[in-house]
């Protein structure tokens, strides 16, 4: 803020009192000066500040938030990414912990679930024909139960009991050439009206599961019956409820809330 | 007879002075998330003494709906306000300034002794030095609120990849909690420290910013 000045020199033993008055003066012109260049520099930075906090709230919206903010998220993503490991593990809880389970979301769960439900799993290298798999099928991978926290983005959350299958097993056995960890998968409700992106190295962590089951029961039309995606790895908005369609990409697919202005990686 | 004393390195000024714009972000961004899920009251069984906020809080400032331009802000800024905190702490450790900072053995008498004689309890002057024991307590405290809010922010945004964190905090939800104790205890902060600052005057409020004070020696000295 103010120069640093030299030190005015000391003021000599015993100075009469006109000489007093006229270096208070002094030492209170001296302090006026400062004080002038000390206010303009601030004003200057505060209003550059203000200015600087102007510009990046006008911004253009790049899916639904302030462009440069939305490079901050992608900068934190990858950051994030780097950071990541597969053997840190989202805290597990008791029997004892599991709550009831909280419904928020219910795009694409509007009508019961179809009978004839078959998972569609495409963008597999090398596969012709994307593949149609049947409850059978999923259910033929080793069950795993898990208790943990969904986090909602909201803010709230719930300990739940989950049953169903890994996904790293579904990948091993029905998709085995995908394993890349910069790839990416793509889930999508039956008709396609809510749709989330994932980063490989999430999918492929042994707490992301599909999951038929929540709380010892079979999975509720609202809570995304008859399979969904759980993972305590991402924000309850990744967590997929009625997977229609599984599809692997190597390009970051479409994710429904990162097109409103939210993280696209929504990771813990 | 009057001479300039220099009070507050410059440092330390632009620390104190960026800092507060950021704050400011944070908790204003932080609001804007919150209300998406705004559960925290004070109370007694189903009776609400106090909610955090009622409804016209949140309309008189349009704080509503913003969850996602929140997360935005707050997750960009949150590494600014963490590098100005750092720089702040390591400058006052490099320069020797932590020593008018952090309270020694004397502090917290003399902490007793000025918020006594503030509340008008006692006519006993506090000593004039840089800083008196309360006020070391409370620029520590704040720096120390200030680190807070970064380690369970951190434990609440990573709590799978700082689980270990969010653990020792006592889980996700506690952490959640303890984040927005810490809010509180700001905005506490915030109103006893302008309040101190108007009541101490210019002379001192001008020295935050251009680092000097007018001091008056008594006669004979």
């Amino acid at each position: 803020m103010s120069e640093m000045e030299p030190k005015a020199p000391p003021e000599p033993e015993g100075a009469s009192a006109p000489q007093e008055a006229h270096d208070d003066r002094a030492v209170e012109r001296e302090m006026a000066r400062k004080t002038r260049r000390s206010f303009l520099v601030g004003g200057i930075a505060a209003l550059a500040g203000t200015g600087a906090w102007a510009w990046l709230d006008s911004r253009r919206p790049d899916d639904g938030v302030q462009w440069p903010l939305r490079l901050g998220l992608r900068a934190n993503e990858q950051f994030w990414r780097d950071y990541f490991s597969r053997t840190r593990l989202a805290q597990t809880f008791g029997p004892n912990d599991v709550e009831s389970p909280r419904q928020n979301g219910n795009i694409g769960l509007e009508d019961d679930p179809d009978p004839q439900w078959k998972l569609i799993v495409d963008g597999i290298t090398g596969a012709e024909e994307p593949l149609s798999l049947s409850m059978a099928d999923i259910q033929a991978l080793p069950k795993i139960e898990m208790i943990t926290e969904l986090k909602c983005i909201e803010g709230w959350s719930r300990i739940l009991k989950w049953g169903g299958v890994r996904f790293q097993d579904f990948v091993a056995k029905y998709a085995a050439s995908q394993t890349d960890p910069n790839s990416y998968v793509g889930l999508e409700t039956p008709e396609r009206d809510y749709y989330v992106g994932l980063d490989m190295a999430s999918v492929l962590h042994p707490q992301t599961l599909l999951c038929y089951e929540m709380n010892g029961e079979p999975l509720a039309s609202e809570h995304g019956a008859p399979l969904r995606l759980v993972t305590p790895l991402k924000y309850g908005i990744k967590n997929l409820k009625r997977i229609g369609r599984i599809a692997f990409s190597n390009a970051r697919p479409p994710d429904y809330w990162a097109e409103r202005g939210y993280d696209y990686y929504a990771g813990f | 007879m009057k001479r300039l004393e220099s009070k507050h390195p410059r440092a330390i000024r632009w620390f104190h002075w960026i800092n507060f714009p950021l704050l400011a972000i944070m908790i204003w961004s932080g609001l804007w998330i919150y209300w998406a899920n705004d559960v925290y009251r004070v109370g007694l069984g189903s009776f609400t003494f106090v909610h955090f906020f009622p409804d016209w809080f949140y309309k008189a400032f349009h704080l509503g709906f913003r969850l996602a331009e929140g997360m935005a802000w707050h997750f960009a800024f949150a590494w600014l306000f963490a590098m100005n905190g750092a720089a702040y702490v390591t400058y006052t450790v490099v320069s020797g300034e932590w020593r008018y900072l952090v309270p020694n053995r004397h502090s917290l008498r003399e902490a007793i002794q000025v918020t006594l004689y503030d509340l008008h309890l006692t006519k006993t002057q506090p000593p004039r030095r840089k800083f008196n024991g309360a006020q070391q307590f409370a620029y520590t405290g704040i720096t120390l609120m200030g680190a807070g809010s970064l380690v369970t922010g951190l434990a609440i945004w990573k709590s799978v990849q700082f689980g270990w964190l969010t653990w020792l905090l006592g889980g996700y939800t506690a952490a959640r909690v303890e984040h927005f104790l810490l809010v509180l205890g700001f905005v506490g902060f915030f109103v006893v420290h302008i309040a101190q600052v108007i009541r101490a005057g210019w002379n001192n409020f001008r020295s935050m910013v251009t680092g000097y004070e007018i001091v008056s020696d008594e006669a004979g000295q």
